[in-house]
């Protein structure tokens, strides 16, 4: 188990490079406030350290019964000018159904 | 009738020729005209469609004989996928976003007889206790409209409350259907973990997301069960449990019924009305032969820290699909990593922002360890305290709430204090467990409180047993407020 080093306050900096994990840009009038807010959380959540749970499994799922299976059936899928409606950018040029996003490889 | 309507009163009225669908739904749409300005528990209307879907089942009533919610009004939140009904979850992000299928809960209540009226206000993406984090505003409590409804199925809660409509659906990751439901005077279960299919609900914390009922009373809500119950080919995690009659269940006998009372975690920061409207509200269970029998729930207390542990790290996956791709906002950029985070940027709110972000660092190499897998352990816990209680008992009673319903603004500062709103609620999501709310009383402020039963999983029936019973000896679910009559 891990030696719990838990930040006693959350920086700006932290913040900042979390939001970039997590695709988030962040309003820098943003940053203060998620890291006071964020420190404020944490220091909350601290309290599950006392608890033992030495040898105790996690649980994923809750309940019984999960995963159900079925069998593995071919069935139509959604028609693809509907489903491109909703696209904010896409192509359907070339019989082919497209979403369109900004240049990836130069 | 000084009340609105119930469900079955609403589906015997249609069946029997009493009311036509048609009808039904006219007085339906044009109260939401009238209290919805002051209420805001919906984003969308369906008028047209509602009044050409009763006119259907008016047209066709001997098909529609033993259909379990023949002309019945229902409300949707908005976070459930209605094929052509734009479906917004309350976020910029989607406030375009029209589905291009129905949720199976959606396609099972159509073939009930159900009518859609409309989509309802909540939490963005669900994230929240009072709606007050909807991208377009919060609800507003019909008992005092300056008071939060709850949340984050708060819009389905007003709808009811308000006498809006009869039935509405509400979903849950921690609490969001019970908390709102008795913070508005009305009936809310969440059902058993897997018991409802989730396919077009919009994932928050997959292994908590439940879908369930709000209500006037219990047996509406196990008509409703009954409806929506059951597995699905399009979710594999819709266990094939069989799907008994809830209806059937609902004896009004509660004798040698165990009522489990957690009386320690009652012990402090609950609201003195609530904590006697609960008191009183088991003495009348006693008094139609069940016992009392305290037990000892001793990592409940763990189930907010536990909770924001396991539903953030979720969210900050299912929330990742919001990237301007596929769907929904796309702020754009001529770089794609700059367009990702500049949509998301734009697209979320605040406390989405906090939970992705909390959701991100927990899982984050090194804190892995120390957060989310102590969490889901001390979830363990919480799942084997249940289960040794449920050795010695039937049900478990106690508050919904901690405090009745607080003022519009108080908390949105401090998303700790908004939290712990949830205090009594979380666990069973985290245990998986069915649990209801029925309304158990008022404050002194006129303020409605509810009473949460909670159950084994997929015991349903008993909880509904148990809530229909207390039902039958109170008035507390024909309180209304004065909006849900005039």
């Amino acid at each position: 188990m891990l030696a719990f080093a838990m930040p006693a306050e959350f920086t700006r900096a932290q913040v900042e490079a979390i939001a970039a994990l997590a695709q988030l840009e962040l309003d820098p009038s943003e940053a203060d406030t998620f890291a006071r807010q964020l420190g404020d959380i944490l220091a909350y959540v601290d309290q599950l350290q006392q608890v033992d749970t030495s040898g105790v499994p996690p649980t994923t799922y809750s309940g019984g019964a999960h995963g159900e299976d079925r069998p593995d059936r071919v069935v139509p899928s959604l028609p693809i000018d509907e489903v491109l409606a909703n696209a904010p950018d896409s192509d359907r040029s070339r019989g082919g159904g497209f979403f369109k996003v900004p240049r990836v490889i130069g | 009738m000084n009340r609105p309507a119930t469900l079955a009163e609403t589906r015997d009225a249609v069946v029997s020729g009493t009311r036509s669908a048609v009808d039904v739904c006219r007085e339906a749409l044009a109260h939401i005209e009238s209290a919805d300005p002051s209420l805001h528990a919906f984003h969308t209307v369906t008028a047209e469609r509602a009044l050409a879907r009763a006119a259907e089942i008016d047209g066709n009533r001997s098909a529609f004989r033993d259909a379990p919610l023949a002309g019945v009004p229902v409300a949707l939140k908005d976070n459930i996928c209605t094929k052509g009904i734009r479906t917004t979850a309350s976020s910029r992000t989607l406030e375009t976003f029209v589905p291009p299928y129905d949720a199976t809960v959606v396609s099972r209540l159509h073939a009930a007889g159900a009518v859609l009226v409309g989509k309802t206000n909540c939490d963005e993406f669900a994230m929240g206790s009072s709606t007050e984090n909807s991208a377009f505003g919060p609800s507003r409590n019909p008992w005092a409209t300056d008071r939060i409804p709850g949340g984050s199925s708060g819009g389905s809660a007003v709808a009811v409350a308000a006498g809006m409509t009869p039935l509405a659906f509400g979903s849950e990751t921690g609490g969001s259907i019970r908390q709102p439901a008795a913070m508005c005077g009305v009936f809310g279960l969440k059902p058993t973990y897997g018991r409802v299919s989730r396919y077009g609900l919009l994932a928050f914390g997959s292994s908590l997301d439940q879908i369930g009922p709000v209500t006037r009373t219990a047996r509406d809500a196990a008509i409703a069960l009954g409806v929506t119950a059951g597995a699905d080919p399009a979710d594999s995690t819709a266990s094939h449990e069989p799907v008994p009659d809830y209806t059937a269940a609902l004896t009004g006998d509660v004798r040698g019924l165990r009522v489990g009372l957690p009386s320690r975690i009652l012990d402090s920061g609950v609201d003195a009305d609530i904590l006697r409207a609960v008191t009183t509200a088991i003495d009348v269970l006693r008094g139609r032969g069940a016992s009392v029998v305290d037990v000892d729930l001793p990592h409940a207390k763990y189930a907010i820290p536990v909770y924001y542990l396991v539903a953030t790290a979720e969210a900050s996956s299912n929330l990742a699909r919001y990237d301007g791709v596929r769907y929904g906002l796309r702020e754009p950029q001529p770089e794609l990593g700059a367009m990702y985070s500049r949509t998301r940027e734009r697209g979320f709110g605040a406390e989405v922002k906090r939970r992705i972000m909390l959701g991100t660092y927990v899982l984050s190499a090194g804190y892995y360890d120390a957060y989310y897998l102590k969490a889901q352990q001390v979830r363990t816990l919480i799942l084997r305290d249940y289960a040794q209680a449920f050795e010695r008992v039937d049900v478990v009673a106690m508050p919904t709430t901690p405090t009745p319903p607080f003022r519009i603004g108080e908390r949105v500062s401090d998303p700790l204090q908004m939290y712990l709103a949830d205090i009594f609620t979380v666990s069973a999501n985290l245990a998986g467990l069915p649990a209801v709310s029925v309304p158990c009383g008022v404050t002194a402020e006129h303020l409605p409180i509810g009473l949460q039963l909670t159950g084994r999983a997929f015991d349903e029936a008993t909880v509904l047993r148990t809530a229909d019973a207390y039902e039958r000896d109170t008035p507390w679910w024909k309180q209304a407020p004065a909006i849900a009559t005039r």
